[in-house]
């Protein structure tokens, strides 16, 4: 079994973060009833024994001592990591574990990447190879930050580079929350296409998230819990957004509801490869099936259920429901339209009592509405996890490797274009040393290039489906005598 | 003789445990409709083909277990040690920490040479206590990353290590409408490979397996389990002791070389596939009998019909009528209409069996013309019972059953190469283009072949 390593970077990292680990220790600990550490734990935790000094305190089989995230958290502000450290979560973070800052980035990806990258560069590298070297069998960094600022964007893409020349075999998955079109940072437009070209060329495997596709989610929530209707109350653990029966008591910040629905997306994600299945799907598998091409490797995500409902006596929603609902917008992590574009791949991951056959079943019935690219017809990964998460049955993480983010790029582009026809604010970043305006041009050069890729994959769509000619192969007669 | 199996990765293992459970349930927990000596006998010969004994009197099963990350194979030890009928060695598996990735390059090229040592001393142990050995029996999935890699890298390393020893690799075929989005790539590489080193490929459908679940055994939800189970139940029809045709005093000793000589005349067809009758649900077995008439006469037309289970067949195939000419090359463009075959092997079980008569698949219009009907097929008789089955009938067949499959496979494989797509992954890990060409030059050679019949 594997060990990750989550790297959360600024202020919209570390608050996702903070909650990704509530809801792994509320996930562990109704997966293991006994208090044994054992080899799933240890996935995203430590076991440490608190009263051993210094280095030596880890304790890898038994009874859990004392578990200790495998995180780094990094911001160039105290204000977000001080409240983690001062909260519930305090005992899971070991001081040795952050990288703080006073000044913070001013929402600007410049000072983050090169005036925090290069003062702070061998404090990261320690950090990272201490928390390596903690791991039996490191596979993955999952890296999570904001586009739109200047620290998870900046700061945070610098890591990619760094921990693709220190750790070349361990993969790099980047969970990057995208600035809304009414993001109310001026320059987010300039942090995220600069931060966009390190994602391209540095990442293994991207999730773009967008505050509003999560604030949307919260909306239908809401929408049905408070509609009064007969029977629906929900289950409290069942909902995404909530952290019911997990440490943090308090619920007032306004972005832990969205923050938590990103939260069990991670969980999902690596569900299959910390639990047992009939199906495993490990990390290593994303990647191999869903990136085609190196350059293409931006997955939209959509998560159900979304809650379940606390009556028993409504039947519960059908499970091919599960599915459908997989596919429709009101579930996708990001604005997109997947079932007008093309796709290249799409993975299944599904958790709980579901079986090979309810799998297939309904890959049959959802095929004929989606189109996927010419030489990836039955492009489907899927796997099947025993146990399901926290107050569900059953859940679905349906990945998608679709032309549908093309929109969201270009649309990215024409922000960005705007401002910087107008050179607006460009002095901020181009006062910094080592900044310059090929900075600019280089970035957007990589994201037209990667929309010219995803163009010239869309005018595939509606031609039809012709079989190459084959190998022509000269067969011989058989002259033999039997044996 | 004993035969020595290599499980490998998540399919190879879930598999394998289902195997030995059917064999050695079969074998201890039903009488067989004969007498107490002949049972006895039966069982003799099924422990020592497949398991070996401890001082507990717990029979351990002669496999080697092998997986790139250790859940799968905890849980199969697991569940073996539960059943306290039976379990695996103590030292009996190799695990590692990763696994490959659904990366069949990553398999073969990284993980193979890696951990050859180890994997190959496990096996040399395993063959050691062997008092008599027969050969491997390799179960491997083609999907994925370590059963279809690391499993064709292994039997490479068998075939170097014991030139005289029989390799039949069972492969599992996946579901044509995907488990694995790059399975096709790894399905291409792995018959080519195994074709090269091994002697026979045992092959296994899902979707077949899948339907069988699903229409005969009337299964609601199907799961893995399921389907393992009915591919144990047929494997273990297949397996379990028989006796020869011309000696009705002892079960056969050499398994697997009979096998081998039966049904692979030429090493240019090697692709065997399995069809049993009758298969049912338990509950329906109670109220249904069987005549081997009957039987044989579904078999055989499921055999002609290209059909992959008793319901469903196509009467209205017809073998060509003898004399006039054979009708051409089989073309793939049309629903193939006769399944012309290379040999055949029956394997009939349980009452009566003397009295069945097989003399329709000895009809030379069944077969291809270079093998006269005496050296393609063959009949083996074994009066004791297979499970809980009165009577029952197993088809191993070296025909083209599977050249439909396997042009589909090959057809897209090849335009997923023409767009090149997934190749990084491959040539990341040392599998070049021209060793895919390679694959492909081969295949479409036996499917070729296949189709000249």
């Amino acid at each position: 079994m594997t060990q990750s390593v989550v790297v959360q970077v600024g202020q919209c990292g570390n608050q996702i973060g903070c909650c990704f680990w509530d809801l792994a220790l509320r996930e562990h600990a109704a997966v293991n009833q006994k208090g044994i550490y054992d080899e799933a734990i240890s996935s995203f935790f430590r076991n440490v024994d608190t009263r051993v000094v210094g280095d030596g305190g880890s304790i890898s089989k038994g009874k859990i001592c004392s578990l200790k995230a495998r995180a780094v958290l990094i911001d160039m502000e105290e204000g977000v990591v001080n409240e983690i450290l001062q909260g519930p979560l305090r005992d899971v973070f070991d001081m040795n574990q952050l990288i703080t800052d006073i000044s913070g980035s001013g929402n600007n990806w410049a000072v983050g990447h090169k005036v925090f990258g290069s003062l702070y560069q061998d404090q990261l590298l320690e950090k990272l190879r201490k928390s390596a070297e903690h791991c039996d069998c490191l596979q993955c960094f999952f890296i999570i930050h904001s586009m739109g600022g200047g620290t998870g964007s900046g700061l945070g893409t610098f890591l990619l580079k760094m921990l693709e020349d220190e750790f070349p075999e361990v993969y790099r998955f980047v969970t990057s929350i995208y600035p809304s079109c009414e993001d109310d940072v001026i320059t987010s437009p300039y942090n995220s296409i600069l931060a966009m070209k390190e994602l391209n060329e540095h990442a293994d495997c991207v999730l773009p998230i967008d505050n509003q596709s999560l604030f949307d989610i919260i909306s239908k929530i809401d929408l049905m819990v408070n509609s009064g209707k007969l029977g629906t109350t929900v289950k409290p653990k069942s909902l995404v957004t909530s952290s019911s029966g997990a440490l943090k008591k308090c619920h007032k910040k306004p972005f832990d509801a969205m923050n938590n629905i990103v939260a069990n997306l991670l969980l999902n994600l690596t569900s299959s490869a910390r639990f047992e299945g009939s199906l495993n799907m490990d990390l290593n598998e994303i990647s191999m099936n869903l990136v085609p091409f190196p350059q293409l490797h931006y997955l939209v995500s959509s998560l159900t259920p979304l809650y379940t409902l606390a009556d028993v006596n409504i039947p519960p929603r059908r499970l091919d429901q599960m599915f459908s609902d997989a596919f429709s917008k009101d579930h996708q992590l990001l604005q997109a339209d997947p079932k007008h574009s093309l796709y290249l791949a799409c993975a299944l991951m599904v958790r709980g009592n579901v079986q090979i056959s309810d799998l297939r079943r309904n890959i049959e019935r959802l095929k004929p509405s989606l189109q996927f690219v010419s030489w990836n017809q039955e492009g489907w990964k899927t796997s099947l996890c025993s146990i399901p998460p926290v107050g569900h049955s059953h859940s679905l993480l349906a990945l998608a490797n679709n032309t549908c983010v093309k929109p969201t790029f270009m649309e990215l582009k024409e922000r960005f274009m705007r401002l910087y026809k107008k050179k607006a604010h460009l002095h901020h970043y181009l006062q910094v040393e080592g900044m310059e305006e090929s900075c600019f041009t280089e970035a957007v050069s990589s994201l037209s290039a990667l929309i010219q890729e995803y163009n010239q994959l869309d005018a595939t769509k509606n031609v039809p489906v012709q079989d190459l000619p084959r190998l022509s192969i000269a067969v011989c007669c058989f002259h033999w005598l039997p044996y | 003789m004993s035969i020595v199996t290599v499980q490998l990765g998540q399919c190879g293992n879930q598999i394998g445990f289902e195997v030995f459970d059917a064999l050695l349930r079969d074998s201890h927990s039903f009488q067989g409709l004969c007498s107490k000596r002949e049972n006895e006998a039966y069982q003799t010969s099924c422990k020592e083909r497949f398991f070996s004994e401890e001082e507990s009197g717990v029979p351990i099963a002669r496999a080697v277990l092998v997986d790139m990350e250790p859940k799968v194979i905890n849980q199969t030890l697991s569940k073996a040690a539960q059943s306290g009928r039976w379990k695996y060695g103590q030292h009996a598996c190799f695990c590692q920490k990763q696994g490959s990735g659904n990366n069949w390059a990553y398999g073969y090229s990284v993980h193979g040479p890696r951990h050859e040592e180890s994997i190959m001393n496990l096996i040399q142990k395993e063959v050691e206590k062997c008092d008599s050995f027969s050969g491997f029996f390799i179960i491997m999935s083609m999907a994925g990353g370590t059963g279809s890699g690391l499993g064709a890298f292994v039997t490479q390393n068998l075939q170097d290590q014991y030139p005289n020893s029989l390799k039949m690799n069972q492969i599992i075929w996946p579901y044509g409408t995907g488990e694995v989005i790059v399975q096709n790539y790894n399905s291409v590489l792995t018959l080519s490979h195994l074709y090269r080193s091994s002697d026979a490929l045992l092959v296994h459908e899902n979707d077949a397996v899948h339907k069988i679940c699903a229409k005969l055994m009337n299964i609601k939800q199907i799961s893995f389990s399921d389907i393992n189970q009915v591919l144990a139940h047929q494997l273990g029809s297949v397996f379990q002791p028989t006796y020869s045709a011309e000696s009705s005093f002892h079960y056969r000793r050499n398994p697997l070389g009979d096998l081998m000589e039966h049904l692979v005349p030429h090493p240019e067809f090697k692709m065997l596939s399995v069809r049993n009758i009758p298969h049912m649900s338990e509950d329906s077995l109670a109220y249904s009998t069987f005549t081997w008439a009957g039987l044989l006469k579904h078999l055989r037309q499921m055999l002609i019909s290209n059909a992959k289970m008793e319901e469903g067949i196509d009467w209205q195939v017809r073998p060509p009528l003898s004399g006039l000419p054979p009708l051409g090359k089989m073309s793939l463009s049309k629903d193939l209409h006769f399944n012309t075959s290379i040999a055949n092997l029956v394997i009939l079980r349980g009452k009566d069996v003397q009295s069945a008569d097989v003399e329709g698949f000895k009809d030379p219009a069944l077969y291809t013309s270079w093998l006269e009907p005496v050296h393609a097929f063959n009949v083996w008789k074994t009066q004791r019972a297979f499970s809980k089955y009165e009577k029952s009938a197993v088809l191993v067949s070296n025909s083209q059953f599977l050249v439909k499959p396997l042009d589909m496979i090959v057809k897209k494989a090849w335009n997923m190469f023409a767009s090149k797509a997934y190749i990084h992954q491959y040539t990341k890990c040392g599998i070049e283009e021209e060793d895919f060409l390679d694959s492909f030059t081969l295949l479409e050679q036996v499917i070729a072949s296949y189709c000249n019949l």
